[in-house]
């Protein structure tokens, strides 16, 4: 899958944008502050209907205009899709597919496919847990799209249960009547159901990517060797069964109800897990042993460059290995060169050429590795010029 | 900004439910420009209504007696009960004619967020209602979202001990349309919910 043409209103610095792309290796070039993130930003934009910078659309309208419109064509398999969104902050954005409306944004998912990668990956190596359960969960959604809606489910039903919690809790503290708690064991039931469906994905999805990011970073890191785990609160053994996981979710919601009622919160369940990210230290020093360690913590700034990329690169492998259904995802690598070495830009190049199609950006042509023959964009005060 | 009562009267209507202040504006003129005789009558039958209209003694639906029509009517069979969120529900399941039994109006969903819990709702009433025995099942119609499906796990706790058939509407695909219309919610439920055919 590729996108053969973007053009673009009012979006971020761009008043007025078309530019026609081809397969293979893209890259846009300039200097820093000149535009070329936005570029891929609205193309990860009409993939996700999210950008990866921002969690809202205002940034996203270029300043003063009132809305901003996106739009590309998109190519697989031979067949051309005309996607275009309008963002409108303040108002429901809307969105048509091959010039039609559609009812809903979200029915033009999976039209486009990205998998992106930029410096704001950082944080799924060294940020909180909450930016590595998102990390899994997108890819979930992208993998299979049903678990959008149990994700919505999920966050639903614990924000009913949550307030019962708090409401309880506080009239507990005023020593006043509080809400009737009857209703917590119908909560718990659904929150164990849906909850159990998604740890079960999640735990498929872990043992399907930790092989293939151990691989990434090996190609990517000078050796080292990776493991992704997985901690519930629901057991320290979840089980990848989803029957068994609602067990043990009840089980858990069963010891954890005094302290929840005390504290006003669901302590327990897939919100609260966390993917462990560990690796060998391939510093390779005497007396170091090489067992895993956290990666949180212990890996070095290039060690947690190399993991972010690794998660990124098998995300990639994954989508793309899952067959025909999706189409082989855009990959995006945003100034991702810059960080690493003579030796791992080259291995990277190697990797990423024979994928339909590669955008990448970079401040400066030496950055990006000769390997990457292809269409080459000079971005500078707003303009995109080929080079 | 409009002239007192004109403004009062756009402001009263934007109170109301999916009126927003655009429909108010509309609504206004539109009564402002009708024949007086037409306001009058809306205005009487919105007195009326609010003065007549009760809530029935049995099933909370609306009624106009002390009991509604579906509650008086006789040849209705005494043992199933239909539990539904609203009044407007009772219509719904009405117009199938397939439901011979009677209703019991809940007045919403369980709700933590909106500050519902089964207190503010009529479980009380209903519980009361099944302790005589006369009832046998008991189908819970609530809204197929997560407030009504988690009142119906919950009402389905508190009357299973009881002794009772308790039944769920079943969540599929619509009738008359086409498969690749379903969402992924609707169409995985209706997976869930498949059953044998009878050939």
């Amino acid at each position: 899958m590729r996108v053969t043409h973007l053009s673009l209103a009012d979006f971020r610095s761009y008043a007025s944008l078309e530019i026609a792309l081809q397969g293979g290796v893209t890259a846009f070039v300039g200097p820093n502050g000149q535009g070329k993130t936005n570029l891929v930003e609205a193309i990860g934009y009409i993939a996700t209907l999210d950008s990866h910078r921002v969690a809202t659309d205002q940034p996203l309208v270029r300043f003063g205009a009132p809305r901003a419109i996106v739009r590309a064509n998109v190519e697989r398999e031979g067949r051309t899709q005309l996607v275009e969104i309008e963002l409108n902050p303040g108002g429901a954005n809307r969105a048509r597919l091959n010039r039609n409306p559609v009812p809903r944004p979200r029915e033009v998912l999976g039209v486009l496919r990205t998998v992106l990668f930029a410096p704001e990956d950082l944080a799924l190596v060294k940020g909180d847990p909450g930016e590595r359960r998102r990390f899994l969960d997108e890819l979930l959604v992208a993998r299979w799209p049903r678990y959008a809606g149990v994700r919505a489910d999920y966050d639903r039903v614990l924000k009913q249960r949550n307030t019962l919690l708090r409401t309880a809790a506080m009239a507990r503290r005023n020593k006043t009547s509080g809400p009737n708690l009857t209703t917590l064991d119908a909560w718990d039931h659904h929150l164990a159901k849906v909850g159990g469906e998604l740890v079960g994905a999640r735990l498929a999805l872990i043992s399907a990517l930790s092989p293939l990011v151990d691989k990434c970073y090996a190609e990517i890191a000078e050796g080292g060797a990776t493991r992704i785990g997985y901690r519930s609160t629901l057991s320290p053994e979840p089980d990848p069964a989803v029957d068994v996981l609602t067990e043990q979710f009840l089980a858990a919601l069963g010891q954890a109800r005094a302290n929840e009622l005390d504290r006003g919160i669901t302590l327990v369940g897939p919100h609260r897990d966390e993917m462990v990210l560990e690796l060998t230290s391939s510093a390779g020093e005497a007396g170091l042993s090489a067992g895993l360690m956290p990666a949180r913590g212990y890996a070095s700034h290039g060690e947690s460059w190399s993991y972010a990329l690794a998660l990124r690169l098998a995300a990639y492998d994954l989508l793309r290995s899952d067959g025909s259904e999706g189409g082989e995802p855009v990959l995006i690598l945003d100034d991702v060169f810059a960080e690493l070495d003579a030796k791992r830009r080259r291995r990277l190049a190697e990797r990423v050429s024979g994928a339909d199609q590669v955008l990448i950006t970079a401040a400066v042509d030496a950055d990006v590795p000769e390997q990457l023959i292809g269409q080459k964009f000079a971005v500078a005060g707003g303009l995109v010029s080929a080079a | 900004m409009y002239e007192g009562v004109v403004q009062d009267l756009i402001d009263e209507l934007g109170h109301l439910p999916n009126i927003g202040p655009k429909s108010a504006q509309r609504i206004a003129f539109h009564l402002l420009q009708a024949d007086p005789a037409e306001v009058r009558r809306l205005a009487e039958v919105l007195i009326r209504a609010k003065e007549q209209v009760r809530f029935c003694a049995i099933c909370f639906n609306v009624a106009e007696q002390q009991e509604c029509r579906i509650c008086r009517d006789p040849r209705r069979e005494p043992a199933s009960l239909c539990v539904v969120e609203e009044s407007k529900d009772v219509v719904a399941v009405e117009k199938t004619r397939e439901f011979r039994g009677r209703y019991h109006v809940l007045g919403g969903a369980i709700s933590p967020i909106d500050g519902v819990g089964p207190d503010d709702l009529r479980v009380k009433e209903l519980l009361k209602r099944l302790a005589d025995g006369a009832i046998t099942e008991v189908i819970l119609a609530t809204d197929p979202n997560l407030e009504g499906e988690a009142t119906a796990t919950y009402l389905a706790r508190l009357i299973k001990p009881m002794g009772l058939r308790v039944t769920r509407l079943a969540s599929g695909l619509p009738v008359g349309g086409d498969l690749e219309y379903a969402d992924e919610v609707t169409l995985g439920r209706a997976f869930e919910g498949r059953r044998q055919l009878d050939v």
